[in-house]
C-alpha cells in the first residue's frame, strides 16, 4: 500500500507533463505488453545541447505514469550525457517509494523510453557525422 | 444446501489457505484461472507415488513397474471418464498448450494445404491462436477468426462464410477473460456440415463445468490438470480414435514403439503413440485423485452451481461498485471467469491493491492480447473464484475494492 504515496498518486491523476512536443529533436515510443502501458517520450535540446522541455504522451498504471511525469520534469537542464547515465535507482528514487519486484517493470518503463530516445539520437547523429566523412 | 458444495469442509483440505500472506493477511485466492490449489489428497497422492511405488511406467516386469503401471492407467480411465470419453482416446500431455501443439504437428501439418481455412475466434488464448499461426505459415492455409458481440458472445451469424473452405474450427468452450460459455455443440455441428474438424479448449470449461465429448460433438478436446485441482505438467488431449489412429506420432523416441530397427520403427496404438519417452507418472496419478475429489465433493453439476452463486454475488456487487464488467450479465452464460476494470484505475493497480489486502487476482491482458484488442482495452482486472470460495469471500473482495476506489479516489479520474 505503501506503493500509492499521494505524490504518485496526484502525478498519476494529474500529470504535469502528459503532452505532445511536436517539435522535439528526441523522441521514443515503447510498450510493456504484459500490461499494455504504452509511452511515448519527446525531449527538446536548447542551443547549448541541455534539456530545455520534456514531455510524454500514452497510457499506463498509476506507477508508470507518475513515473514518466517525474522523468520528464527531472530531464530539464540535464545533458545527453547525464541523460545517458540514469539508472534505474534513480528512477526509483524519484518515485520515492517502495516499488516490488513484479512492478519494477511498470516503474522503469518511461527510463527506458528515454534511453531509447537518447540512444537513437546519438546514433542518428553518429551517422550524419560519418556521412560528412563519407 | 443440499446439492451445493460444503465449502468449510473442502477449505479444511487445502493447506495452503490457512497461511498468512507476508504482510499477516489471510489469503482470499481468485487467481483460479490462472491455476488452482491442491487438496492434501491430491498433494498426498503425489508424494505417496515417489515413496512407495515410483517406476517407469510400461518398462519393467518388476512388482515396482506394475503398481506404476497400473495406477497411470487408472488415471487416464479417470480422465476419459471424466469427459464421457473412453481411456484408448485419452491422451496424457503436458498440458492444454501441448494438447493443441500436438493436433497442429501431427495432424495439421499433415493434412492441410494452401489456401485451406482454420477458423478461430476472437476470444482465444494465445495457446489456440498461436500454433494455428505456425501452422498457417508452414502450410499457407489461412486463419479466419469469429467476430465477438459488443456483449462478449460468439457472433456466429457469418459462421457459414467463415466455414467456406475450412478444414479445422478450434474454439474455446469458456473464455479465460470473458467467462462467456460457448455453443462448441452448435459450432460442431455446422462446421462438419462444412466438412471441418472440430477442437475444443476446454482448458476453462473442464474444471467449472460437466464436459461430455460426445454432446459437443468435437473431434478433439484439451484440457490441463493444474486448473482443476491437479498437479501442473499433465493435461489431456482426447481425440476421436480414427483421427487418432491416422495421425502420425508427435514426438519420437521410448514408449512409444513397436519394433525398432537400425534403419526404421514402427508404433504402438494410441495413445502410447503420442507418449513418447517416460510420461508424467506421478503426476498424471495425482491428477486421477483430483478427478476422484471432484465427484467427492459433488461432481461437476454441485461445481457449477456453487460457482453460479458466487458470480451473481459478484456481478451484483462490481455493478454497484460502478465497474466495467466484460462479457455476459447472465449467469448461466458464464463459467467462473470475470474481468472487469474500474474506471480510471489500471488493472495492475487494482491488483496491487487487493495484493495488499491478501486477495490474489489477475490483471494485465491474460494472455489474448488480440480479444484486449477487440474489446478495445489495454488490460483488465480478473477474478476467477472456484470450489473453495465464500460468499464471504466475495464480499472481503468488493470491500477491498472499495478501498481500491478509495485510494484512487471516486471523483476526477
Amino acid at each position: 500500500m505503501d506503493m500509492y504515496s499521494e505524490n504518485v498518486l496526484d502525478r498519476y491523476r494529474s500529470p504535469r507533463f502528459r503532452r505532445e512536443l511536436a517539435s522535439a529533436a528526441l523522441r521514443a515510443h515503447d510498450v510493456n505488453p504484459v500490461c499494455g502501458d504504452d509511452f511515448t517520450l519527446f525531449v527538446q535540446l536548447g542551443p547549448d545541447g541541455r534539456v530545455v522541455d520534456a514531455s510524454f504522451t500514452g497510457v499506463g498504471c498509476a506507477i508508470s505514469t507518475a513515473s514518466a511525469d517525474m522523468l520528464c520534469e527531472a530531464c530539464i537542464g540535464k545533458s545527453l550525457d547525464e541523460l545517458r547515465l540514469l539508472d534505474k535507482d534513480f528512477a526509483y528514487s524519484l518515485l520515492g517509494v517502495p516499488i516490488s519486484a513484479v512492478r519494477a517493470k511498470c516503474a522503469l518503463l518511461p527510463l527506458k523510453v528515454l534511453k531509447l530516445a537518447v540512444y537513437s539520437h546519438l546514433g542518428q547523429k553518429l551517422l550524419e557525422k560519418e556521412g560528412e566523412f563519407g | 444446501m443440499v446439492g451445493l458444495i460444503d465449502v468449510p469442509r473442502v477449505r479444511a483440505d487445502f493447506p495452503i489457505l490457512s497461511r498468512k500472506l507476508p504482510n499477516g493477511k489471510s489469503l482470499v485466492y481468485l487467481d483460479n484461472a490462472a491455476t488452482t490449489q491442491k487438496p492434501v489428497q491430491v498433494i498426498e497422492a503425489l508424494s505417496d507415488y515417489y515413496r512407495s511405488y515410483n517406476a517407469n511406467a510400461h518398462r519393467g516386469l518388476h512388482a515396482l513397474s506394475a503398481e506404476a503401471t497400473d495406477a497411470y492407467e487408472s488415471a487416464r480411465k479417470k480422465a476419459a471418464a471424466f469427459i464421457g470419453a473412453s481411456a484408448r482416446e485419452t491422451v496424457f500431455t503436458r498440458g492444454t498448450t501441448e494438447s493443441l501443439n500436438l493436433i497442429a504437428y501431427s495432424w495439421a501439418l499433415a493434412n492441410l494445404r494452401k489456401g485451406d481455412v482454420i477458423v478461430l475466434s476472437q476470444m482465444e488464448h494465445h495457446s489456440n491462436i498461436v500454433p494455428w499461426q505456425f501452422v498457417a505459415g508452414q502450410t499457407g492455409a489461412v486463419l479466419r477468426f469469429i467476430p465477438i458481440t459488443p456483449e462478449g458472445r460468439l457472433d456466429l451469424a457469418s459462421l457459414d462464410s467463415l466455414l467456406s473452405c475450412a478444414k479445422l474450427v478450434s474454439v474455446t468452450h469458456a473464455s479465460n477473460v470473458l467467462g462467456t460459455i460457448n455453443d462448441v455443440a452448435a459450432i460442431s455441428r455446422r462446421a462438419h456440415e462444412a466438412g471441418a474438424l472440430v477442437v475444443v479448449d476446454a482448458a476453462q470449461s473442464a474444471p467449472h463445468l460437466p464436459v461430455d465429448v460426445s454432446s459437443l460433438g468435437c473431434d478433439f478436446l484439451a484440457f490441463s490438470s493444474h486448473k482443476m485441482l491437479g498437479p501442473m505438467g499433465v493435461g489431456v488431449l482426447w481425440g476421436k480414435r480414427e483421427l487418432l489412429d491416422s495421425m502420425r506420432p508427435f514426438n519420437y523416441g521410448g514408449e512409444m514403439i513397436r519394433e525398432v530397427s537400425f534403419e526404421s520403427s514402427t508404433f504402438v496404438e494410441p495413445p502410447l503413440k503420442f507418449e513418447a519417452g517416460t510420461g508424467n507418472v506421478g503426476d498424471a496419478i495425482a491428477f486421477g485423485v483430483a478427478l476422484d475429489y471432484l465427484s467427492e465433493i459433488g461432481g461437476l453439476g454441485a461445481v457449477r452451481e456453487h460457482e453460479k452463486q458466487l458470480l451473481a454475488l459478484m456481478l451484483e456487487s462490481l455493478d454497484s461498485l460502478g465497474a466495467v464488467v466484460f462479457g455476459p450479465s447472465d449467469v448461466h452464460e458464464r463459467a467462473g471467469v470475470v474481468s472487469f476494470n474500474l474506471p480510471g484505475v489500471h488493472g495492475h493497480d487494482v491488483a496491487s491493491v487487493l495484493d495488499g489486502e491478501g486477495v490474489a487476482i489477475r490483471s494485465g491482458h491474460h494472455c489474448a492480447m488480440p480479444l484486449m484488442r477487440a474489446l478495445g482495452v489495454a488490460a483488465t482486472a480478473r477474478a476467477s473464484p472456484y470450489v473453495y470460495n465464500s460468499l464471504d469471500e466475495v464480499d472481503y473482495f468488493i470491500a477491498s475494492l472499495k478501498k481500491v476506489k478509495r485510494v484512487f479516489g471516486s471523483g476526477g479520474l
